[in-house]
């Protein structure tokens, strides 16, 4: 037993196998067999999108067009508490000009006050207004979609995996209900939703937002133009984030390299003193 | 050789003044500058400078993201996206610190694992090892502490089934658990008064660690680091002064290191933690998979590989706890793994099963996810109970150079500290 041996290493690799076998089995009694095979998993591909790898930023205008399709659609049941109007016009978003910004927050009617006689009062959207919700709460959202609560779109692009990827997908993902499928009352076929069944109805349709920009107004083109606006709406901050990566990336790249150098340099010095003394 | 005399020379009046009275300088010539260090520790050794840096970065972060959180249920969750959104460099501050917790895990279990297979918690180093664990206990409670505070549907369902554990005391003393979790809720469900509480604990959590490093760095001092062969120091040549040839080391590990923080951090940023906490928490709505971040998922997979719920807990609270008997289960008489033939495959083993176990971790707990869970699970224990004693007692080393020079250019012809054969921790010719 003074060597290495092959006959111990095996002793003891045996004993372990043979231990955790037996206590796999033994506790293996309650494992239950797996659930039956889902066949209804979400599906959907990833798309190609401009705001992908390191140097990715938004498209100003598909981020406005985007907007168009959240605000004559999307809006009617989704609410995006997390923004305001101003936010279409900063940098690395949508970029309305100041005016056109002023103009979309004063399309809408919100509720201020109370004033100095204690009523509230109706009065045009400001800039600094947050988007308003459809519904003034969430029992009223369930109320007018058949119990279903439209969830809030502020962060929906960073709330799902695939984030885009799956909004676009679940936009163009309506089929035809495949035989045999159990689908309950009210509820639609979607392959790109987990377990297939949506309440949602399908939400757009070829023509359904006039676009003037020279973009095709498909349904493709809608879904992809509010998923990218639903990516800059969660995550308003991508292009400064990505900009300041560069320079920090190529600063720290630098002093690697220095720092490398340096410390090269400064062991150096040992290695002719270690030979001599040694 | 902490107990060498100090080489600190005030060269001023002032210095002299401060030496007589309050002698930080001289702590910090001796412990930081002159200290000495063996001058054959490798990258795996540059971690703890590493550990030091993100312990401080996250503290510095995180004083400032508590000046814009709001630990309430209704404003937790908002607050935050203030931060992100309206707030300026809030984006940057959050995301450093989220991806800095995943950073610090990652070098946390590297040094770790850096001491495990170079025998670093052997004599006379028991008590820097402990403390070693006790940090990483702490930052394991902090680091989760953290994530509740988000308030989004993974944090309220890992602070749900995290303190539900206590519950499984109810199977020693019944109805001893649920008082003991209403009693960490504040209530009758996770809400308002757990997450307040929670935030004044991830607050006061990372000073306490910062002690406790301070002992650890303390612990360190004493007997010295220990080196890629395990053996002791023989003599002042085969050690350098830590400055500047160790902060010019670790300074570039920590370059590095902050290359790849930083691709996170820029990049990535999401990429580490689970879609669902940008989900509100909704007490009515549970996740489909409720799945810890990433650096929990191995103690994730032993809980839930132990079908009794109380041996579960037992398991995943002594998964860390062994930690602590490790210097008193190994029985090897030499400390550096490169020299143990045959325990070296057991050690290569046991990283393979953390790291498997980390993906069964975030696969559901059933079929043959749950035999693998069960058998590796095995072997994580099996390895610190039986293979470190049992190794350890049957196991030849290899033959250990002479001293730690003879290791860095071979041989020595004319050893300078020959006069006599210092001693070795080699092991002992067996009696047949």
């Amino acid at each position: 037993m003074t060597k290495p041996s092959p006959f111990g290493l095996a002793l003891i690799a045996g004993f372990v196998v043979a231990f955790a076998g037996a206590l796999s089995a033994a506790l293996a009694e309650d494992a239950k067999p797996a659930a039956e095979p889902v066949s209804h998993e979400a599906q959907f591909d990833s798309q190609k999108w401009s705001f992908t790898g390191p140097f990715g930023s938004f498209d100003n205008a598909q981020l406005q067009r985007g907007y168009h399709v959240y605000k004559q659609i999307c809006s009617n049941c989704h609410s995006m508490q997390l923004l305001s109007y101003r936010n279409l016009g900063e940098d690395g978003g949508p970029e309305f000009s100041p005016e056109a910004v002023t103009t979309l927050a004063s399309e809408v009617q919100v509720t201020d006050g109370p004033n100095d006689k204690g009523e509230m009062v109706q009065r045009p959207g400001r800039p600094s207004d947050r988007f308003r919700s459809p519904f003034s709460n969430d029992a009223a959202a369930r109320a007018a979609n058949g119990g279903a609560l439209p969830p809030d779109l502020s962060l929906m692009a960073k709330a799902r995996p695939g984030g885009p990827d799956y909004i676009y997908s679940l936009l163009t993902g309506y089929r035809q209900t495949p035989a045999g499928f159990d689908l309950a009352p009210g509820m639609h076929y979607n392959i790109a939703f987990p377990g297939h069944q949506i309440a949602m109805p399908p939400p757009l349709f070829d023509g359904a937002v006039p676009y003037t920009d020279g973009t095709k107004p498909t349904v493709d083109n809608y879904a992809r133009d509010v998923s990218a606006f639903l990516m800059w709406a969660a995550e308003p901050k991508l292009e400064e984030r990505h900009e300041l990566g560069a320079r920090v990336v190529i600063f720290l790249i630098a002093f690697c390299v220095i720092m490398f150098l340096a410390k090269r340099t400064v062991w150096a010095r040992l290695h002719p003193k270690a030979a001599h003394t040694a | 050789m902490a107990h060498s005399s100090s080489s600190y020379e005030p060269s001023t009046g002032v210095e002299k003044w401060v030496d007589e009275r309050l002698p930080i300088p001289r702590l910090m010539h001796d412990q930081f500058l002159a200290f000495p260090t063996p001058r054959n520790l490798n990258y795996w050794w540059t971690f703890g400078g590493i550990l030091t840096f993100m312990l401080v970065s996250q503290i510095a972060t995180g004083v400032v993201l508590a000046m814009h959180y709001v630990g309430s249920v209704d404003h937790a969750f908002d607050s935050i996206e203030h931060l992100m959104r309206d707030v300026n460099w809030g984006w940057l501050l959050r995301y450093t610190h989220a991806v800095g917790a995943s950073m610090f895990f990652l070098a946390a279990y590297i040094h770790t694992l850096r001491g495990l297979y170079y025998g670093s918690y052997k004599a006379p180093r028991e008590i820097l090892w402990m403390l070693g664990v006790l940090i990483l206990f702490m930052m394991i409670a902090t680091a989760f502490m953290g994530y509740s505070l988000v308030w989004g549907q993974m944090s309220f369902w890992a602070i749900t089934v995290i303190t539900n554990l206590f519950s499984s005391l109810d199977a020693v003393v019944p109805g001893i658990g649920t008082r003991l979790v209403e009693w960490i809720w504040g209530g009758f469900a996770v809400g308002g008064p757990t997450l307040t509480r929670l935030y004044s604990l991830h607050y006061l959590f990372p000073f306490l660690i910062a002690g406790v490093v301070v002992l650890h760095i303390w612990a360190l001092h004493i007997p010295g680091n220990n080196n890629p062969t395990g053996i002791d120091v023989k003599s002042p040549r085969e050690t350098i002064p830590f400055h500047p040839y160790y902060t010019i080391k670790d300074g570039f590990a920590l370059a590095l290191f902050a290359l790849f923080f930083a691709c996170f951090v820029f990049y990535a940023p999401n990429l580490l933690s689970h879609p669902d906490n940008y989900i509100p928490a909704n007490p009515l709505q549970t996740p489909a998979h409720i799945v810890p971040e990433w650096y929990f998922l191995p103690f994730y997979a032993i809980l839930r590989a132990i079908p009794s719920k109380l041996f579960g807990v037992a398991a995943l609270i002594g998964s860390i706890a062994v930690l602590f008997f490790v210097p008193w289960l190994d029985t090897s008489r030499v400390r550096s793994t490169s020299y143990r033939p045959i325990y070296k495959w057991f050690f290569w083993a046991f990283v393979l099963t953390c790291i498997a176990l980390g993906y069964l971790g975030s696969q559901p707990p059933e079929g043959i996810y749950l035999v693998f869970g069960r058998i590796l699970t095995a072997y994580y224990f099996l390895f610190f109970l039986v293979v470190m004693p049992v190794v350890g007692w049957i196991e030849k080393p290899k033959a250990l150079p002479g001293s730690i020079t003879e290791s860095v250019l071979g041989p020595q012809e004319t050893p300078v500290a020959a006069a006599k054969p210092a001693p070795q921790r080699r092991a002992p010719e067996p009696v047949a």
